[in-house]
């Protein structure tokens, strides 16, 4: 099957567009999206002033996820979210503005799903905590229109969701979604080598305190793999407009580089293998160590592919890296 | 009619319901920073907590494994100094400490957290949660001290959660209580480094340790924690002269094996002291394990008569109300010295901490 009929057979089998939960199998491990992962990058869309152009930054968007899925933009939206769908936009802001998931990047994604027909009142943007998502840059909203609030507010679940050695309150915004775009941004992380797309839902749970063990090997890929988490996330947007090879996870500016990029994709595993790539670059060329040669091999991400896993590929040779 | 903030405490401690102030109190403030102890600072403002044996390396914004304490910008911070998730007024025979001023009224106190994870935590909704979670009340260490005094509590006990995690707020109370003539008692899990625990030791009057296995692989898969620091508190407790009495949870199949219980009490009994309490207790399905059935009475006794074999004098069954292994006996000639009925007190056989009976010196704290 070919990647534009994948989004055929998810309308036809009612998959998307019609149900409210949607199953794992259908987007989060399809075979047909499994180790693709495109990179946009539009050099001198970031100004002096380390703004974005808000309409390059939605033309890369559109030219990223219409080479992703091989379909015009306003389809692939249009198929993937549907009218009844609450979506949940995951974002992180823990670094305060500066290198955390670019306001203008959100609003576009917004925009599609507003065209796609989905309602203000059923697009949450969503983080740990609301003084992370203001700091931010975001404006937080309870009341009409497009909702913004953190899981302080929001609050989790009662029921403790297990899955290897993760066991976890969720967020209530997590469990009100039907459908959730991961908008992570790339960056080093001093005690798990990096974060990206799969640490980024260590925003989901109540504890991720306790998932930094072991360069949070299996524990960052077992937080993925709580169902709630699995079965709702339908794509991953990474903001690489200014990335972080060093000192994070806060903002270090000395450290950023202006990658200019944004990395999309539905398998989580695959685009946090090429991100570790592309960190471990930027470290030699600047003459820092790797990440594995710093002591902390993200080696979670290779745990995310394993057969106890299964949220991706993560070896190199079978991941389609598509660069545009 | 408006009710003060402590007029609102007292009622609710008062009220010795499960729930304490918890279920009722104002909304949390975790901007009420307050900076932590026993940390180092590192390049990248990053932090090493040296708190407890994790040694967590914290980068900035982040919490450790504890969730309690936060870097903010190179600067470690306690959340939950004074902001108690939980209060109530418990009898001192429930933490449980049988040789220290029995029958005295505890007032017991709690803030969010806690720095392993017990696969069978009776508290893990507080002790697992996020501070955001729970609704806590603030309650600085002078309060602390004058609520105790004012209901008539002999003592201040640091538990439900785990009080290493709030040990500034603990040692801070500990201090405000001896100005007001009310002695503290620590119910931890011992997961702490030695400088935080020999600090301690100054202000507290009794200590209680849940030693959770007498092996690594338990203390590693269901605890996410280590015995060797435990047992290192242990000793070091023994050294400081601290009244310390030990809490065995008998989980079946789990912690139970014969074998390990007598080399667990050899160890105690040379290590520690023939005198040292130990409590085996009753497992109940909790939290993430639920699949393992409560532990049979036979089982408790079994584990208790292990303990009187191996040579420690007061060995005890716990959460099995109206057995025999709850009450104390003199070691020497057998007599009841204290007998118990659950938490409460029925009889005293005791005159200035010696039997009645034989005149034999029972070890405690009577007075």
């Amino acid at each position: 099957m070919k990647r534009r009929d994948f989004l055929k057979s998810l309308s036809a089998a009612g998959l998307v567009g019609f149900s409210s939960s949607v199953p794992a199998e259908a987007v989060g491990e399809s075979p047909q999206m499994r180790g693709r992962v495109v990179m946009v990058q539009r050099p001198g869309i970031v100004d002096a002033q380390e703004r974005a152009d808000a309409v390059k930054l939605a033309n890369m968007l559109d030219a990223a996820v219409e080479r992703l899925f091989e379909e015009k933009a306003d389809k692939i939206w249009r198929t993937l979210f549907s009218p009844r769908d609450v979506v949940g936009l995951k974002v992180n802001c823990l670094a305060g503005r500066g290198l955390s998931t670019r306001t203008e990047l959100t609003q576009a994604v917004v925009d599609r799903l507003t065209k796609a027909g989905v309602p203000h009142e059923q697009i949450i943007i969503w983080d740990r905590r609301d003084r992370d998502l203001q700091r931010a840059g975001y404006t937080l909203n309870s009341g009409k229109g497009v909702q913004c609030c953190g899981n302080d507010r929001a609050g989790f679940t009662e029921h403790v969701y297990e899955f290897g050695a993760a066991a976890s309150q969720l967020s209530l915004t997590l469990m009100r979604c039907t459908a959730v775009i991961n908008l992570p941004i790339l960056k080093d992380h001093g005690i798990v080598g990096m974060s990206g797309a799969l640490k980024n839902f260590f925003g989901a749970v109540n504890n991720p305190n306790k998932y930094h063990m072991n360069c949070g090997d299996p524990f960052v890929a077992d937080v993925a793999c709580l169902p709630p988490i699995r079965q709702k996330v339908r794509l991953t947007i990474c903001d690489a407009l200014t990335a972080q090879y060093e000192g994070g996870p806060p903002f270090m500016p000395e450290y950023t580089w202006r990658l200019e990029s944004l990395l999309v994709a539905v398998d989580m595993a695959a685009l946090d293998r090429i991100a570790w790539q592309m960190i471990d670059e930027k470290r030699r060329q600047v003459g820092l160590p790797t990440l594995e040669k710093a002591g902390r091999k993200p080696t979670y991400i290779l745990t995310a592919g394993d057969a106890a896993h299964r949220l991706g590929e993560t070896d190199p040779m079978k991941i389609e890296w598509i660069r545009i | 009619m408006k009710i003060s903030r402590r007029q609102f405490l007292f009622t609710a401690a008062a009220s010795l319901g499960a729930a304490g102030i918890a279920a009722a109190a104002g909304k949390n403030d975790v901007d009420k920073l307050h900076e932590a102890r026993y940390y180092k600072k590192l390049p990248q403002r990053k932090i090493e907590c040296e708190l407890c044996p994790r040694r967590c390396v914290i980068d900035d914004m982040e919490r450790g494994y504890c969730g309690v304490r936060e870097n903010h910008g190179g600067v470690y911070y306690s959340l939950v100094y004074g902001q108690v998730c939980s209060a109530n007024i418990d009898p001192i025979e429930k933490k449980p400490l049988f040789h220290f001023l029995p029958g005295a009224k505890a007032f017991s106190i709690a803030t969010v957290g806690c720095n392993v994870m017990c696969k069978f935590c009776q508290n893990w909704e507080i002790s697992q949660a996020n501070v955001d979670q729970v609704k806590s009340m603030e309650l600085l260490p002078a309060q602390t001290a004058a609520i105790a005094k004012d209901r008539r509590c002999e003592v201040i006990a640091y538990t439900y959660t785990e009080p290493v995690v709030f040990t500034e707020y603990m040692y801070d109370c500990a201090v405000e209580g001896r100005k007001a003539g009310v002695r503290s008692v620590m119910i931890s899990n011992g997961y702490i480094n030695a400088q935080p625990m020999k600090d301690l030791c100054n202000v507290l009057d009794a200590v209680k340790i849940d030693l959770k296995a007498f092996n690594e692989r338990f203390y590693r898969e269901l605890v996410a924690g280590e015995l060797k620091p435990v047992l290192d508190t242990l000793v070091l407790l023994k050294k400081q002269k601290m009244w310390t009495e030990i809490v065995y949870l008998v989980i079946p199949g789990q912690n139970d094996d014969p074998g390990e219980l007598r080399e667990m009490c050899t160890w105690i009994k040379n290590d520690l002291g023939p005198e040292t309490p130990v409590h085996f207790s009753r497992f109940h399905p909790q939290y993430r394990l639920t699949n393992i059935p409560a532990t049979p009475l036979e089982v408790l006794r079994k584990a208790r008569r292990i303990g009187l074999e191996c040579g420690l004098y007061y060995v005890y069954t716990g959460n099995v109300p109206g057995d025999e292994g709850e009450s104390t006996y003199c070691p020497n000639c057998g007599a009841v010295v204290i007998k118990r009925f659950g938490f409460s007190v029925l009889s005293r056989a005791l005159k200035d901490g010696r039997c009645v009976a034989c005149g034999r010196a029972i070890a405690g704290v009577w007075s």
